[in-house]
């Protein structure tokens, strides 16, 4: 461990934050050849193989980007190979290129983008009319015993409900238009995140609230002042994880009960035993679950930039 | 060193009467403070000193009026204490820099709270963060400070807000000691600048000794001023004070004092 620490090459190699911990060894940096190649290359490699399986050690970027690359291709070598082989009916599982084609041609047609903006439409209303209520009402329910007391019985209660068993009400109730779809993520993640913001302002240290009373701030304006800004980073954080609840719920509702939209055109699909239409849409989807997700992070970044 | 009466007039900028502090009820009610009595004469720097548990947080938050007493009165600058206000400033032994805000975000909270206008705000700000020695950091996050720089913010924060009265909780106590050195001698420099009345609560003697005017000298369960003692070393006072044979003689005396109290938990 002394010689390979001191040595400039391997020193590189172990990719360490710090690498202060040897001063570069002034006799084999004047002369290299000193050393056999044989030793240092082991020297090398041993601590590679040490420096990548390091229990929560730094790995390389480029690896790192290298191998979220690896992951899709061998998964996309595995479905080409299967489905080029004959391995699997293509009515099960279509080749890679006619899940492409059929995109293309729906994305041409218009077909997908009209479903596409209907799903977006329907998650973004329910996300945004709950995250509305559920932000300052869960601040306030964490802040305010009081309020707390008289929610939390039916806060409790209703979140251990399935949405998916509220889904016959409300088609009862509201039918199948949007409304209904819209109705069915508020009830899927707006309780969720009631109880999660809840629990995020209490959790906001009692002597921030009271050094800010010592300079000045009044009870009143505890919850705008204080609470918001200390959960803001975790509030984002709630919101993040309940988008990606509202986009699976979204496709229940539209699975169920509805005439346009992502979820729909799966389940035509599955009639029609076109399969790579519910590649697509199922692709479609995880895309722009990404892009919220990502969204999200960025907006966090923005909004909150201290803490990172 | 003489034992003066604690006896509230009415000059004294803090005050408190045979204030008692229960917490609890019943079986597990706790007797945090019993009957307890001191006054603070404007501009003066007291410290508290005990061992831990024996209720000189409670007392501060007492008076800070973030905590509700049993019993007794509390008067600061007149008035009588029944909530939190901006004229009594308080820095804690935890950290509580608002996280969202820049050093220099916190050091304007307070003045911004009161109305105070924008140049002006930021004459006070430039000018607290020039005394504790952070103008170089006023746009970084605390999340980017030290803990000894956290709390220099931290006595930056209150002071620009000008409370009648400064509390500290234990400012020092989760730093090391060189920091902690360091930070004495620069409350002393800033409490030279900006004479303020101070009630500063720590369980080191030598702190106490150091800073004081005056050293309450408090013992737990229940929680009361055992004793009072004047300290009259010349000011400014230097860290080798410690090896000065009065000093030692007064640390001995509070050691004395202590002695058998041990930790009050
Ligand atoms: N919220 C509380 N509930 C019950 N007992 C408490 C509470 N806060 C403090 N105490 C008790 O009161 C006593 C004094 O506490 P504190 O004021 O924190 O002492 P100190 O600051 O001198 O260490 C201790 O015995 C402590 O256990
Ligand atoms: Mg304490």
């Amino acid at each position: 461990m002394t010689i390979s620490s001191t040595l400039p090459s391997s020193k590189s190699e172990r990719g360490h934050g710090k690498d202060g911990q040897g001063r570069p060894d002034a006799r084999a940096a004047a002369t290299p050849q000193a050393r056999p190649a044989l030793t240092e290359n082991h020297v090398r490699q041993k601590s590679l193989t040490r420096t990548l399986f390091t229990p929560f050690g730094p790995i390389p970027p480029a690896l790192a980007a290298a191998l979220g690359i690896a992951i899709w291709v061998a998964i996309l070598g595995i479905w080409i190979a299967v489905t080029h082989n004959g391995l699997v009916e293509p009515i099960f599982l279509p080749k890679p290129s006619q899940v492409v084609e059929t995109t293309v041609a729906l994305a041409q047609s218009g077909e997908l983008w009209e479903h596409t903006l209907a799903s977006v439409k329907v998650v973004l209303i329910g996300f945004v009319v709950s995250s509305l209520v559920a932000v300052p009402l869960g601040l306030t329910m964490g802040t305010y015993r009081i309020v707390q007391a008289f929610l939390d019985p039916l806060v409790n209660f209703i979140r251990y409900l399935p949405v998916t068993s509220f889904v016959p009400l409300f088609i009862l109730w509201i039918g199948i238009g949007i409304e209904q779809r819209v109705a069915v993520i508020i009830f899927g993640i707006f309780f969720q995140q009631l109880v999660m913001i809840a629990d995020a302002a209490r959790s906001v240290p009692r002597d921030l609230v009271n050094a800010a009373y010592t300079l000045g701030t009044r009870r009143v304006e505890t919850v705008r002042h204080i609470v918001f800004p200390a959960t803001l980073p975790n509030v984002l954080d709630i919101l993040r994880v309940t988008m990606g609840w509202a986009w699976t719920y979204l496709v229940v509702a539209e699975l169920v009960a509805a005439r346009s939209g992502l979820g729909y055109i799966s389940l035509k699909a599955m009639r029609g035993f076109q399969v790579d239409v519910i590649f697509m849409a199922i692709a479609m989807i995880g895309v722009l679950g990404l892009l919220t997700d990502q969204s999200f992070r960025v907006l966090r970044r923005l909004a909150a930039p201290w803490a990172s | 060193m003489q034992n003066t009466p604690s006896v509230a007039t009415p000059d004294s900028d803090i005050a408190v009467e045979d204030v008692s502090l229960r917490y609890g009820r019943g079986q597990n009610a706790v007797l945090a403070l019993s009957d307890l009595s001191l006054a603070v004469r404007p501009k003066e720097f007291c410290v508290i000193v005990g061992p831990s548990g024996c209720g000189k947080s409670s007392l501060l938050y007492l008076i800070a009026g973030l905590q509700e007493r049993t019993g007794g009165t509390i008067r600061v600058a007149g008035r009588a204490v029944s909530e939190p206000g901006a004229d009594r400033g308080m820095v804690f032994q935890a950290y509580t820099l608002f996280p969202w805000l820049t050093v220099a975000q916190n050091v304007e909270y307070g003045p911004k709270r009161k109305g105070i206008a924008a140049a002006e705000r930021r004459r006070i700000v430039d000018h607290y963060l020039e005394e504790v020695g952070l103008t170089a950091f006023r746009d970084h996050y605390p999340a980017q400070l030290s803990g000894g720089m956290k709390q220099r913010v931290a006595i930056a924060r209150a002071l620009a807000n000008d409370p009648d009265v400064l509390l500290m909780d234990e400012p020092f106590g989760a730093l090391d000691s060189q920091t902690r050195h360091a930070m004495q001698q620069l409350l002393l420099r800033v409490w030279d600048h900006q004479k303020k009345t101070v009630l500063f609560v720590t369980h080191d003697i030598d702190e106490a000794i150091l800073l004081a005017d005056r050293v309450f000298v408090m013992s737990g369960r229940p929680g009361l001023i055992r004793k009072e003692i004047s300290v009259d070393f010349e000011r400014p006072r230097a860290m080798d004070l410690v090896m000065e044979p009065a000093f030692i003689a007064m640390k001995r005396e509070i050691l004395e004092l202590l002695r058998g109290d041990g930790d009050a938990r």
